[in-house]
């Protein structure tokens, strides 16, 4: 019999970050009709003090020890507020506010100032914190449909420019096979289990492996096709084709802010999916989850594909894009670290620590390309960077920060990121994984040192341009990758209250 | 018997072809046939056809589609609420004023780009 919900049974007061993000870009989307052009410095700020009231609301709730059991739900347990989703909203949140800070000069100086980039900008990040609080795949789907459609208008913001609009078709096509993978998968799913809840699905994996039904082979093809479907998001080999090409067609801006929201999205519905919907999955004799060897397998492809190819690129834009592969390969170790029994919040942890660290330094890396690039989106080869460090000292030191967190030198939020990564890894023993993630870290120590030789001992004219938003984020961007570096207890405490699988 | 219930299935693959063909298949037999070249010209709604109907069309169509869709979904999920508001009761009646609230942004939005006007 159906019952006549009521009200309070929403919950609504528990999904605050999300529900005034989500209302404030709405709000936004009809304000910025009104603002004349040439004023959207106006609309940026708005949006800047949307994801601020957020970040704060987020962050008041952050670190707060809650688990599974007394975890809330809101809107019938569609969405899930607990310490992940505070640290998956404050993530997003913080990458949000970094790209419209660096968005702004460059949108002024390449004529595509149009106040629909931030409003499509607030609204994929609304997307990408739902994926951490999704509590069924449903939830999960129409994020991932949220945080995907306003990056492939984005994508192809500079218009009539042929890379611009090559990369947003790509990435579009691309996208919407995947997101028919996922569908799939998800369709396969509940097949197995009759719910798309996780903790429907958790139970439904007990019985259905207590039982020994055939289905189980059903579940393990959903699983298979949304591990692909969401492989695609984060940019996993071997779903990483798309990568490079959209990465160098985009506006710099916006590959700033989506190399690091997409990844958070995408990693986020995965901790979800396989700690808390499908960690007790373990096939008969078998050790760990019926996924984790898939993973780790993923992993370390993804691992030596990015940072083998990634050594032979000469554009910046090109380079990151290879070296985001890489990274999406380390943070997949941690997530194939969750299949084994007792790991799996440990991993979900290093998870979240990652991101946060790679959210900082990685916007921060694009944000100097930002600086760098000509009106005309040219000037953005690693030959354009020669005498930066001359030129503009502080810029230069900067993107030395980041490459080096990038390639996990200590006292850089990327070592601690890393450290994390690693210790589940081998807390699980994934050993040959881990040693190829240490491995294939030294090799990508080549090219991050080759971007800061090339600024520091090569002469050139260095030209950039720098106006005080962009100055701006590229120095929160700084100041955190070092501030998190020194103090990683930092991280550890923002992910301390983290526990999504039953029983650890 | 459980069967009794599919054979109804059964009668409606045998039956649909059947419906289909025979009118068609009946009006080309009893039909005169006395063409002319105004009945042989393309149905325009009436007016007399311009050219080939091979050439390209304005995109502008698609956002005229797009809108129509809003309304027409706003529609369809408005008729049963109405139906069953009495039950359904303050829930009910909140989420329907966010919907309608939601599909008001992209209206307002679209209106104000000149998206309604035809250039």
């Amino acid at each position: 019999m159906f019952t006549v919900p009521s009200l309070s049974d929403l919950n609504l007061a528990a999904t605050l970050p999300a529900t005034l993000l989500a209302l404030g870009a709405s709000v936004l989307l009809v304000l910025d009709l009104f603002v004349p052009k040439g004023r959207k410095a106006l609309t940026a700020w708005l949006a800047l003090a949307v994801l601020g009231v957020s970040l704060i609301v987020a962050l008041l709730s952050l670190g707060d020890v809650v688990d599974l059991g007394t975890g809330e739900g809101a809107f019938f347990g569609l969405y899930i507020a607990d310490s992940f989703t505070d640290a998956v909203s404050v993530i997003v949140l913080v990458t949000a506010m970094l790209g419209v800070a660096v968005a702004y000069n460059y949108l002024e100086r390449t004529g595509m100032q149009r106040g629909e980039y931030y409003v499509l900008l607030l609204f994929s990040a609304l997307g990408a914190m739902l994926m951490g609080a999704a509590g069924d795949l449903v939830t999960v789907f129409v994020a991932l449909e949220l945080l995907s459609i306003p990056l492939y208008i984005l994508s192809g913001f500079r218009w009539r420019d042929e890379g611009s609009e090559e990369s947003a078709l790509k990435y579009f096509i691309l996208g919407a096979f995947a997101s028919g993978f996922l569908v799939y998968g998800i369709a396969l799913i509940y097949g197995a289990t009759g719910t798309t809840a996780f903790g429907g699905i958790w139970a439904a994996t007990r019985d259905l492996l207590a039982a020994d039904a055939a289905t189980k082979y059903v579940l393990l093809l959903g699983a298979g096709m949304v591990l692909a479907g969401l492989g695609f998001k984060v940019a996993a080999v071997p779903f990483h084709m798309w990568t490079p090409d959209v990465y160098q067609g985009a506006p710099t801006s916006v590959v700033a802010y989506m190399s690091v929201a997409a990844k958070v999205g995408g990693f986020a519905a995965l901790v979800r999916v396989l700690a808390w919907g499908l960690p007790d999955f373990v096939l008969s004799g078998q050790s760990a989850a019926a996924w984790q060897s898939t993973v780790w397998l993923i992993a370390a492809l993804t691992m030596i594909l990015g940072n083998v190819v990634a050594v032979a690129q000469n554009n910046l834009k090109r380079l990151l894009a290879y070296s985001s592969i890489a990274h999406a390969g380390y943070i997949l170790i941690a997530v194939a670290a969750m299949g084994t029994a007792g790991v799996a919040n440990e991993a979900a942890r290093a998870v979240v620590i990652y991101l946060m660290a790679y959210a900082f330094t990685n916007v921060g890396a694009f944000a100097v390309i930002v600086a760098v690039e000509r009106d005309d989106g040219g000037h953005t080869d690693i030959d354009n960077v020669r005498g930066l460090a001359k030129e503009q000292p502080v810029l230069a030191a900067s993107m030395a920060v980041f490459m080096l967190s990038l390639a996990g030198v200590p006292l850089t939020a990327g070592f601690v990121g890393k450290w994390f990564v690693f210790k589940a890894g081998l807390a699980a023993d994934l050993v040959p994984v881990t040693v190829i993630g240490v491995l294939t870290s030294a090799i990508s120590a080549y090219y991050y040192l080759r971007v800061i030789w090339f600024m520091y001992f090569e002469e050139g004219e260095g030209k950039a341009q720098i106006a005080w938003p962009l100055a701006w984020g590229i120095s929160v961007a700084a100041i955190g990758t070092l501030i998190l570096g020194f103090f990683p207890y930092l991280l550890s405490d923002m992910a301390r209250g983290i526990a999504l699988a039953f029983g650890g | 018997m459980i069967l009794n219930e599919w054979v109804f299935v059964g009668l409606f693959f045998l039956l649909g072809p059947v419906l289909l063909v025979v009118p068609i298949a009946l009006s080309k037999w009893l039909a005169p046939k006395r063409p002319t070249p105004i009945k042989q010209d393309a149905y325009e709604c009436g007016a007399e056809p311009v050219g080939l109907a091979w050439k390209q069309f304005r995109a502008e169509y698609y956002i005229f589609a797009l809108v129509f869709l809003v309304f027409d979904v706003e529609l369809v999920f408005m008729f049963p609420w109405a139906l069953a508001y009495n039950k359904l009761g303050l829930f009910a009646l909140f989420e329907m004023v966010i919907f309608v609230l939601l599909l008001v942004v992209a209206l307002v939005y679209t209106w104000r780009k000149g998206a309604l006007e035809w250039s």
